[in-house]
This record gives structure tokens, sequence and C-alpha cells, in this order.
């Protein structure tokens, strides 16, 4: 009941929302190059589905890689981090300014430091520093989070940081971590779509650049596929760092534990 | 024969409000021999888990000496709360000790499976924690502390927080347990019953900074927490503890 409840009640508004503005568009005619209406943007859909797909796997393909990236990086700082007090206090304010710089305002300089002859490289160091920073941020947190007497456990028993850090920080870190991906998964989308924004026409090929594109040449309801499109894939990267959350933590970790059970 | 020995120790620790830091045990001074059950009993913060991390050589001692004249013994330690590592089953967290010390996998998960029954965990192996009641999960963490076979096992109140029906069954087992390996133990506690039934001796010990008040021998003939001499124990226990207190 409470399942159905949560698939039923998101549609029901999507139905009224859509018929809504169906109807509204019909009604007053509103031109196309205002508002289309949602049977002109599915239709659009169709019409453009083989270039909007290669379009979407070209941005999807930067955010992806710039996630992995950003895993990578974020996770490998933070050990680095758990290990030298010293390296942590020297570093993190970086991190920090990296994160609240916007990224609009440094991309530009990364486009032309990389070069327009690389610019999927450059499209993937952008949206890289917008996700960077949770992951970062979660597996800090979560390296330090570890059982104290846990830890002074392994040392009883004459356990080596790496063993610590291997069994102890890092399961340990393991929930804090992925609750960070799943920021850093959306914010990867985001930043290979602003970067995509900045590189600007000529260059890009992804879903941002036919925004771009359509918006220029008044293809309102093609603007609108691309835009929820875009949207479609950013929940579908919750979604599927949610599911990844749930089967690595479902077995021990009270968040992914219903209260019934 | 002694298998540890503390003289004269002390311990600070540092701290914001008070200048100088905090001083936990004053001059902690006492010995025990190869196969004793001794209770470290006294009221809360006089340092007797402070003693107990010494013991392990978790901590170091600021004055004093820490000695194991015969050599430092394998320890087993087991804590207050169960410690236990939530995102492993019951047999991997028994395990490691084993893990760490690289014994290989299998003979582990065989010393280990042994371990939990011996601990009253037959067939919870791949039980999780959070699938465990509070005194299994504290049967999990006595598992572990044993698969090493220590010479030596150091509990700090490890069931201070169970119910007292679990708190018993826990503290048969462990007698049973230690009577079966000729274990050395060092049961830190406030329950002046504890005590009086598990342990050969008492050492009372006075509050913050801690020193040993009275070192009580405890009679034999103690075979149940009713029995008479258990009973007499138990308020010599508590008499020397409120003297300690008042001192």
């Amino acid at each position: 009941m409470n399942r159905l409840a949560n698939i039923a009640l998101p549609l029901a508004v999507a139905v009224l929302l859509l018929g809504t503005w169906e109807t509204a568009v019909a009604h007053w005619q509103v031109p196309r190059y205002v508002l289309p209406a949602p049977s002109a943007i599915a239709r659009a859909f169709l019409d453009n589905f083989v270039s909007l797909m290669a379009a979407l796997a070209a941005t999807l393909m930067v955010s992806l890689e710039a996630f992995l990236a950003a895993t990578v990086l974020g996770v490998a700082t933070a050990i680095g981090f758990s290990q030298s007090k010293l390296l942590e206090r020297t570093l993190y304010p970086y991190a920090v300014i990296l994160q609240v710089t916007p990224v609009v305002a440094i991309a530009p300089l990364i486009l032309i430091w990389v070069g327009f002859e690389h610019i999927n490289l450059a499209l993937v160091i952008i949206s890289t520093i917008v996700a960077f920073f949770p992951i970062l941020a979660g597996a800090t947190l979560g390296l330090k989070s570890a059982d104290f007497n846990l830890i002074d456990l392994t040392r009883l028993y004459g356990a080596s940081r790496a063993q610590v850090l291997w069994r102890i920080r890092l399961p340990t870190a393991l929930p804090y971590l992925l609750s960070g991906m799943k920021t850093a998964g959306g914010l990867a989308l985001i930043g290979a779509v602003v970067a995509e924004f900045v590189a600007g026409s000529g260059t890009a090929t992804g879903l941002a650049w036919r925004i771009v594109e359509s918006g220029n040449r008044l293809e309102i309801a093609t603007m609108f596929a691309a835009l929820g499109l875009l949207a479609a894939t950013g929940v579908a990267i919750f979604a599927a760092l949610s599911l990844l959350e749930w089967a690595l933590l479902r077995r021990w970790h009270e968040s992914a534990i219903s209260s019934q059970s | 024969m002694t298998l540890l020995s503390l003289s004269q120790v002390g311990k600070r620790f540092a701290s914001t409000q008070k200048e100088g830091g905090t001083r936990a045990l004053g001059s902690l001074s006492f010995q025990i021999a190869p196969g004793e059950f001794v209770s470290l009993l006294g009221p809360s913060g006089c340092g007797k888990s402070t003693a107990l991390r010494l013991a392990a050589g978790l901590l170091e001692p600021d004055a004093g000496e820490i000695a194991y004249p015969g050599g430092k013994p394998e320890i087993g330690f087991v804590f207050q709360e169960p410690t236990l590592m939530p995102w492993a089953d019951a047999l991997t967290n028994a395990r490691l000790p084993l893990d760490l010390k690289h014994v290989p996998r299998a003979e582990a998960n065989d010393r280990a499976g042994q371990a939990l029954a011996r601990a009253g965990l037959d067939g919870f192996e791949h039980a999780y924690p959070r699938e465990l009641s509070g005194g299994m999960k504290m049967r999990v963490s006595l598992a572990r502390a044993l698969v090493a076979r220590p010479k030596l096992l150091l509990l700090d109140e490890p069931f201070a927080a169970l119910d007292e029906i679990t708190r018993h069954a826990l503290g048969d087992d462990l007698l049973r347990l230690w009577r079966e390996d000729g274990l050395t133990v060092l049961f830190v506690t406030h329950s002046a019953a504890e005590s009086s039934y598990l342990s050969q001796r008492v050492l009372v010990m006075t509050p913050r900074p801690g020193r040993v008040a009275a070192d009580i021998a405890l009679a034999t003939g103690r075979d149940t927490r009713l029995s008479p001499p258990t009973i007499q124990a138990q308020r010599a226990i508590s008499e020397a503890l409120s003297t300690a207190m008042a001192a």
C-alpha cells in the first residue's frame, strides 16, 4: 500500500500537470516558440531521438569519467589526510577554496590551459572539480569516525597502519563515502553541463550544447526534450547510486535497514 | 610467581579545565599471580579503566612501572561496549585478532568458530551484530578476546550495560572459561556483588586519583551468588568500598 502510494502519487501529479499544460496551451493557442505542449515535446523527442541520444552519451561519458576521477582522487586524498594530520591541515583549506569558487568562473581558465583540441579532457576536469568535494568531505569524516576502542584493540594485536586502514577505517567510512558519492553523482552531471555551456559552440557535443543550439533556433520543444532527458539522467544517476548504497549497506547499516525489521 | 606487577603507577590526562591535567591514577600498586581471577573495584572515574589500559600497553604511565616478570603474555581485552565491527558477521568479528596476525583463513575460521561455540554462540557465526542481542554481542566480544588463546584476560566492566539475568549467565560462562583455560583474569567492575561471586581477590580502589585501598582475598565456598560465603564476601567488599570512599 505504502509503496504503491510512493509511485502512484507522484505519477498522478505528473498526469494532472501534463494534462493541464496540454489543455492550457491548446486553449490559449500559445505559440510553439514560447511554450510547446507536452505532445509537441514528445514529438520533438522522437524526431531527434538519435541525435539526442548521441548528445546524452557524450554528456554521460564526461559525467561518469569525472565521477570516477573525483571518487578516486577524493578517497586517495582523504586517506592521505587520515594518515597525516599535517597533510590535512596544509591542504584542506585549498580543497575548500576549490569548492567555494564557482566553477563557471574557473572553467574558461581550464579550457584555455587544456586547450580546445582536448575539449573532452577539459570538460572532465571541470566536472571533476565540482564532484570532488563531497567525496573528500564524506570520506574524510568517515575515516575519522572509526571506533577508538576498536582501533585500540587492533593495536593490542600489533596491527600495522595499513591493517587498521583496511580493516577498520575504510569499512567505517563506507556509509559516509556513499553519501558523498550520491551528492557527487548529481554534481558531476551539473559540472559536465556547465562545462559544455562554457565551452560553447562548435566544440561540445553534449546535451547542454543541444539546449543552447535549440534555444538559438527557437526550437523550444527540442530544448524541453533535452532538458527532460537531462533531468531523467540526473535521477537515474541518483537511483543507481542509491541502489549501490543499499546493496553495500543493507546487512549492517542503520540507514539501509527499514524500521519495521 | 607474578604475572603482572604495577608499582606506584601514576597517570595524568590533559584537561582543558584544569591546569596540569587530571590525575587519573595516584600511585597504584598491585600484583597478580598466574591463574588468578582478580577484580578491580571502585567508583566511577577512579581510574580503573585507565589501569586496565596501562596493563594492556594501550597507554604509557607517567610514573612508576608496569612489569610482566615472565615476559608480556598474549592479552585478550573486552570493553564495556561490545565494540564489534558492524559490517562483519560474528565469525569475522571473532576472527579479527587472527586476521591481524596473518593466521591462514581456514585455520582462523576454525578457531573463531570454536571460540564462538565456547562463548555460547554456536550457530550464530553468520549473524551480524545488529541481529544479535546485547548479551550475544558481548559473547562475540568475549570469543574475540579468547580466539588468540590469551594468558591474560582484561575485562573493562563488560557486563555493565546488560540486564541482570544476562549478566549472571555471562558471569557463569566467564568463570567456566577461566577454569577451562587456566586464564588469568583482571576484571574491572563497580559491582560488589559481581566481584564477590566471580573473583578470588578484590582490589578496592579509592576515588580519583585512584590507588588500592584494600586487597581482599575471598574465602572459598562461594559456589552460588547466594551462598553464605558469597554474601559475606560481598558485605566485606562493600564495607571496604565505603571506607575507601570516605578516605
